[in-house]
């Protein structure tokens, strides 16, 4: 029953202990699909790690939590599993990134673009030209929809789940309810114990508020981009155009959001976590953050002279904050639909 | 310095289940609530930390059934009128630990025949004391660890104070009524041994080490009437690499029924298929406790791998009988001939390890009735069984109000819990009873000491 160093083998070592007492079976979809298994290889601890949304419920419930000889600590050693995962599925590999490197990197793409063109109040495009813009944007996009496909199939083949079990409409649509409601981090209706033992639902909506807001702001993007394409309609928008009240509602979702969980993880228990992430961590949710204050800083300011410099400094940071998701936190939504998937996949099959 | 002396209208002695029905109950009423819990933080709760689940009347399993399945477990060694009082009240307690934020769930994988019984605690017996504790905390009832009462102060039947140790500094304490929920004496083997002799040296305790028995016995030597037979527990056969304490459920092992058990002297002692492994697995830790040396060793093949619930250390697995025999550290001919023995004694039958099967043994002693099939795919599996004791049934004996029966009445001494189960439960055992009655007395002892305090 000795603890060992090597996060996999810890790992198996304590699915052994969870798989004979089950106690935590209600809580999550880790425990169940742990049921499903009675040896535990280094693919299903990958799996198992990134169907875990780190609530810590099963450490606080746990008979066996340290002090106890069995030294129990699921959350964390799956924490640590799930790290390297993150390293192992990226492609191509990658080295963690900090804000401050993701920020100077974009705001130089974005200097690098700016056009000689004087910058009357604004006319964004007198900055940088619209063609330049989309086409650096698509590059980057591209970019990032590639490696995160890369990364999903990377999972997805480690698994040893065919191809067609990603086409079963009802298993999707189970895994998409469970991601998009963070069913995992509900715990029956009450809240995950996070930050700490007492339960909150604070986890849940901060992230909802996160999560929402940048799908707002995405939606402000492709409908302000649908509008200048299709109805020659150029940006600046008016302050009531759908694109700004979408981008307005995301933005400030995308400020509150972050800053919540920012705020949550500086006062959560550190028993559970895994400290050498904080800074993928941090620099994700400082990424969100600046891509909000800098976009509505820009919406309040863009008849001003200060637009000139806002606009280079908001899309650097969108730049940087896209240029570094597949090597920050962003990718956990990648794997952790992934593992929804496969918990979803093996449940239809248990109850057949 | 001087002494710490914590006044207080109730004093719970020990912080599981029980102890904190009572403590909650008591605060109910609006009497101030202390509650002495002897072991830390992180063990706080007893042997509740390890439960799963409360046996519970509903309408599917009426007041009846539950009645006779407690008549047949005890053979009628049970107070008729404190088992109904704890059956009925069973549903009105659950719903009363809801309001306090105790959550339940489906019955867990592996355990599905207890579903129309028993009520599961989500999380298990931890979350359960986690969602009392913080109840207590938010009103204001005072709960002090490393606890552990070392005295009572007795004056004419009623307690008046008690001595502790507080993180091992010594404090008085003063209530207007005492509820003693302190557990049996499982944990304490210095008073095994008296009991049991030395093969109590080679038992297991399941739960925490802190039910060292010491208020039973202050109140036993005080005078109040015990029940039960100091050499009855509860001990199931379990893992024998578990740790001494505390290993709790992951330690169990249900592969009994599926293969041959041998003592050290690789001799079959009991029949292994009497009956259905939940109406027998508790019988296990006395059939091992009385073999030489309180050991006994599993032997499956690998037919039944994987019919059982997993446990938590691996098998002793092997090419032969014989080289198992060897690693087990067994006679290997002995062994070898009693699996050849049992082999050659199995008659065909269709096995279905879920029910009574057709499969059993003809012409040898002891016989396997139910699940006997040749012992002979390899490789084999070994599994060191001991003793693992639960708790114990000597207590003190209540009466319906839960007061401590030898003083006549109107004592201000109640015991809730382990300490008193022994009134209902004098032999064997139904799974999810102990936390039943802990809860029901609990309750009741909490609403009579707050009475007794003048609330």
């Amino acid at each position: 029953m000795q603890q060992v160093t090597d996060p996999i083998a810890e790992g198996e070592r304590l699915m052994v202990i969870c798989n004979a007492c089950r106690y935590c079976e209600g809580y999550c979809a880790v425990f169940p699909a742990m049921e499903r298994r009675l040896t535990f290889s280094e693919a299903d601890m990958n799996y198992l790690a990134n169907l875990c949304h780190n609530c810590a419920e099963c450490y606080y419930a746990c008979q066996y939590a340290p002090p106890h000889e069995f030294a129990v600590n699921v959350p964390k050693v799956l924490a640590e599993i799930r790290a390297r995962s993150y390293r192992k599925y990226a492609w191509p590999r990658f080295r963690d990134v900090s804000t401050w490197w993701a920020v100077a990197v974009g705001v130089v793409v974005a200097a690098l673009l700016a056009g000689t063109r004087s910058a009357a109040a604004a006319n964004f495009y007198a900055v940088i030209s619209h063609e330049v813009m989309v086409g650096a944007f698509a590059v980057v996009f591209g970019f990032v929809i590639l490696v995160h496909a890369a990364g999903f199939l990377r999972f997805w083949r480690e698994s040893g789940q065919s191809a067609a079990g990603l086409l079963q409409p009802a298993v999707l649509l189970a895994a998409a309810h469970d991601a998009l409601s963070l069913k995992n981090l509900d715990s029956n209706g009450v809240g995950c114990t996070y930050p700490d033992q007492h339960h909150s639902q604070a986890r849940r909506w901060f992230h909802h508020l996160t999560f929402y807001g940048f799908l707002l702001c995405t939606a402000s993007t492709a409908v302000a981009a649908a509008y200048h394409s299709f109805f020659g309609w150029q940006a600046p928008h008016a302050y009531f155009s759908v694109p700004v009240v979408l981008g307005t509602l995301g933005g400030i979702g995308l400020l509150i959001g972050p800053v919540g969980l920012y705020w949550l993880k500086r006062h959560r228990d550190t028993a559970i976590v895994d400290i050498k992430q904080d800074m993928l961590d941090v620099s994700f949710i400082a990424l969100l953050f600046l891509t909000s204050l800098s976009g509505l800083l820009l919406l309040v300011m863009r008849e001003t002279h200060a637009m000139a410099g806002l606009l280079r400094i908001h899309l650097g940071v969108v730049l940087g904050l896209f240029l570094t998701l597949p090597y920050g936190k962003f990718v956990h939504g990648i794997y952790r639909s992934a593992a929804l998937v496969r918990s979803a996949l093996e449940a239809s099959r248990s109850q057949h | 310095m001087e002494q710490q002396i914590i006044e207080t209208d109730v004093a719970v002695v020990g912080g599981g289940n029980a102890g904190l029905c009572a403590a909650l109950t008591a605060r109910e009423s609006g009497a101030s609530v202390t509650v002495l819990e002897c072991a830390p933080v992180e063990y706080r709760g007893g042997n509740s930390r390890h439960t799963r689940n409360l046996r519970c009347m509903t309408d599917a399993y009426t007041e009846s059934e539950y009645f006779d399945d407690l008549q047949r477990v005890t053979e009628g060694q049970t107070t008729d009128a404190l088992a109904a009082l704890v059956i009925r009240d069973s549903l009105r307690t659950t719903k009363w630990m809801k309001a306090y934020g105790v959550r339940f769930q489906p019955p867990l994988g592996g355990t599905l025949h207890l579903g129309r019984t028993n009520a599961f605690f989500l999380g298990g017996g931890k979350a359960l004391m986690n969602a009392y504790y913080a109840a207590a905390q938010n009103r204001g009832i005072r709960i002090l660890y490393n606890a552990e009462v070392t005295d009572l102060h007795l004056d004419d039947g009623k307690f008046k104070s008690g001595r502790i140790l507080v993180n091992g500094q010594p404090a008085e304490f003063r209530a207007k009524a005492l509820v003693a929920a302190a557990g049996g004496f499982e944990a304490n083997l210095e008073w095994l041994e008296q009991v049991w002799g030395e093969a109590a040296r080679n038992f297991i305790v399941r739960g925490t080490p802190y039910n060292k028995g010491t208020v039973l016995k202050l109140l036993l030597d005080h005078g109040v009437e015990s029940v039960g037979d100091p050499r009855q527990c509860h001990a199931v056969a379990i893992d024998g690499r578990a740790p001494k304490f505390d290993g709790g459920i992951v330690t169990r092992l249900d592969c009994v029924p599926l293969g041959i058990v041998v003592n050290k002297q690789g001799d079959r002692f009991y029949d292994e298929g009497e009956d259905l492994w939940p109406k027998r697995y508790a019988i296990w830790g006395r059939l091992v406790a009385q073999q030489p040396d309180q050991i006994a060793y599993s032997i499956i093949d690998s037919k039944v791998m994987g019919r059982f619930m997993p446990s938590v250390f691996p098998p002793i697995r092997s090419a032969t009988v014989q080289e198992l025999a060897a690693a087990l550290g067994l006679p290997v001919q002995k062994l070898e001939a009693t699996v050849c023995k049992f082999n050659q004694a199995v008659r065909p039958g269709s096995f279905d390890h879920q029910i009574l099967d057709d499969c059993r043994t003809d012409g040898i002693s002891p016989r396997k009735s139910h699940w006997a099939q040749a012992i002979d795919r390899p490789p084999f599996y070994g599994y060191p069984l001991r003793p693992g004791i639960t708790f114990t049934y000597l207590g003190v004996k209540v009466n319906e109000r839960a007061e401590v029966q030898g003083f006549g009445s109107g004592t201000n001494i109640f015991a809730a819990g382990e300490i008193m189960a022994g009134n209902i439960l004098g032999k064997g055992y139904l799974a999810g009873l102990g936390m039943t009655i802990g809860a029901v007395f609990g309750r009741i002892a909490g609403r009579e000491a707050a009475r007794a305090a003048g609330y």
